[in-house]
């Protein structure tokens, strides 16, 4: 082991006998890096400016990155993640061999691409007529309509979809009987989850989708129009003729943007809406609820840690992917 | 002028009519979809204004079934937990968005630098944690063993403080910045840092106010790190607690007080409910065009 003290005292007597060296040979390797001496300060103020933020993204960024390998260790509480052993895919095999696996990923592929086709094509619906009430007094007001939603925590529509759903109380199984059907137990009926979860999603999403699309519309050049117009062409074809076409490029990015977060689930929105419940999982466990249920609640760390690192590397492989897509159908839209 | 229109008057009679018949279709579905929109909203304040007993009985309404704020009043009478909470989420969104601005700005001003030699890989290290992250488990196992910040109230805050999408946001804004002050400031003998902070920053008030508005409601309305890491009841932040009550509904019935009165579970449930989101869709209403701005920023320039 090297003795601090000792390595302090050597500096200092280094230090007293050639006083210029140390402090000329670290500061030629920083001028290498950073240029003159006025460059050099200009560099050094702005790096430690960046150094809370850098800091906090090793911590809360990398280091999590790194702790990945414990998809491939026997985590133990007491041995850490270092100290734990290599069990090689062992928990991989534990989890592939579960149903769960199956059911997981079917259900995050599915409703991630019933969320994507659902809101985009309403999104673009209203957009289009958005579009045409834009001068109008009221537009300010559908906005606001619209897009409130979007800033309502899924806790708080889990009671939103509770006033309407439950069993006794709920507002839709008034409905129900008023049109003499039979009630629905709808906390025990996993079938229906999916058009809940797509009705709870667009209504969350619209105005925010919407309100981009909207700016893309608006970002079409007036002239187009005004030619279409004089040539006779009524709304419907300006829209199918005009509108559409000019947007297809960002619709196609925006979607293969989504295509690449395909595997990552809105986890509040799958874990409050159902409430947890375990007679839903077949239609409404994803990867997300899954990795916090094995964590948390059951303590099975492995099997959280190799679903989490099988949604982490299918995920980037599908974002970069995308990218890849994206940066040859237009490249001012790639992400990188 | 006058021929010309008496000239497109005629032709264009019946196109006005077939126009203002669309214009009416337009707004009839915009009305109707923004409508629906509001409905859950109007049931849940419907129902924390409704008398108790006639809620159990006829069921949720989406007008009040016989107008009473004894809900309010009911919680209201004995607020320990709601206030505190209130407190923690109040703290945490304040002190969050004050630092994660100013993290964040500091980050995105080096970065819009053409002269500071590590733009690029730093711009990396920023971007590559959109594309790549570790997962909740990792995350999970850092935050309870090894940084022990478990039942901590920081671990509401540092987690959120740098987001690599708001850094961007700021830098593609910082760069827009006329570079002929900053170099009269320079040249005055400014440093770095007074120019970061009397030069940059009033000059990006606007983009700063669209993230700030960010941070806020991400704070505000965050439930995932208390999930997480929280489990004492004192540091619940406001979202948590309504899923704590919305999963053990005897939660608020823990502590009957003995006055006599029926506890109204029903009403004070949604009662609670409008509490949390009031504040926040207030904030929102004043606030919107801020938001809107952002999204179309952030959403079409990356």
């Amino acid at each position: 082991m090297i003795n601090e003290e000792q390595l302090e005292s050597q500096a200092a007597t280094a230090n007293s006998r050639q006083p210029q060296r140390p402090m000329s040979n670290a500061r030629r390797i920083l001028q290498r890096i950073f240029g003159n001496e006025r460059e050099l300060k200009t560099n050094l103020s702005l790096l430690s400016m960046s150094l809370p933020g850098i800091i906090l993204l090793f911590v809360f960024a990398y280091l999590p990155m790194l702790g990945i390998v414990i998809a491939f260790k026997d985590y133990r509480f007491n041995l850490g993640i270092l100290g734990s052993e290599w069990v090689g895919f062992q928990n991989f095999r534990f989890l592939f061999g579960t149903d769960a696996a199956f059911r997981i990923t079917r259900n995050t592929l599915l409703m991630n691409l019933l969320f994507i086709s659902t809101t985009t094509v309403c999104a673009l619906a209203v957009a289009i007529l958005m579009n045409e009430a834009y001068r109008s007094r009221m537009s300010k007001y559908y906005q606001t309509m619209l897009f409130f939603p979007y800033f309502i925590s899924w806790v708080i529509v889990s009671y939103f979809v509770f006033a309407f759903l439950n069993g006794q109380t709920g507002l839709v199984n008034q409905w129900v009987d008023a049109l003499g059907l039979d009630r629905i137990a709808w906390y025990r009926s996993p079938e229906y989850w999916p058009v809940i979860l797509v009705l709870a999603n667009l209504w969350n999403g619209i105005g925010f989708s919407s309100i981009i699309y909207l700016a893309g519309i608006l970002g079409i050049s007036p002239e187009l129009f005004e030619a279409a117009k004089i040539d006779g062409a009524g709304k419907l074809q300006q829209v199918r003729y005009i509108t559409l076409p000019m947007l297809y490029p960002m619709i196609i990015i925006l979607t293969l943007l989504a295509i690449g977060r395909i595997f990552h689930a809105d986890f509040g929105l799958f874990f409050f809406l159902p409430r947890d419940n375990p007679l839903l999982y077949s239609t409404t466990d994803v990867i997300d609820t899954f990795v916090y249920r094995s964590l948390v609640e059951l303590g099975e760390i492995s099997m959280a840690a190799a679903a989490g690192f099988y949604q982490s590397f299918v995920g980037f492989l599908l974002v970069v992917g995308a990218n890849w897509v994206v940066r040859r159908v237009n490249e001012d839209y790639a992400l990188y | 002028m006058a021929v010309t229109t008496s000239r497109q008057q005629a032709p264009m009679n019946r196109y006005r009519v077939q126009a203002s018949l669309g214009r009416f279709a337009v707004h009839a579905v915009l009305t109707l979809v923004g409508l629906t929109c509001l409905i859950p909203l109007i049931l849940v304040l419907s129902i924390s204004l409704s008398d108790e007993l006639r809620l159990a009985k006829e069921g949720y309404q989406l007008l009040p079934v016989g107008f009473t704020t004894f809900a309010y009043e009911y919680i209201l009478q004995q607020p320990g937990q709601i206030l505190r909470s209130y407190g923690v989420t109040a703290f945490v969104t304040a002190v969050g968005t004050v630092a994660g601005l100013l993290v964040c700005s500091l980050l995105a001003w080096p970065l819009a630098r053409k002269d500071f030699r590590l733009r690029g890989p730093l711009s990396f290290y920023v971007f590559f944690t959109l594309l790549f992250n570790g997962g909740m488990v990792p995350f999970y196992i850092l935050v309870t063993r090894y940084l022990g910040l478990k039942d901590n109230i920081f671990v509401l805050i540092l987690p959120y403080m740098v987001t690599a999408w708001y850094v961007l946001i700021i830098r593609t804004s910082f760069t827009q910045l006329p570079t002929e002050l900053l170099d009269a400031a320079r040249i005055d003998g400014a440093g770095e840092w007074r120019i970061f902070f009397q030069i940059v920053v009033p000059l990006s008030k606007p983009v700063l106010a669209t993230i700030g508005l960010f941070f806020v409601l991400r704070y505000w309305n965050d439930w995932f790190l208390a999930l997480l890491f929280i489990d004492d009841s004192s540091m619940y932040p406001l979202q948590y607690l309504l899923y704590v009550l919305m999963a053990n509904i005897n939660f608020m019935a823990a502590n009957p007080q003995t006055t006599g009165m029926p506890i109204p579970t029903l009403s004070a449930r949604m009662a609670m409910a409008v509490l949390a989101f009031g504040p926040a869709l207030f904030s929102f209403l004043l606030l919107q065009k801020y938001f809107v701005r952002g999204i179309t920023i952030g959403g079409l320039k990356g």
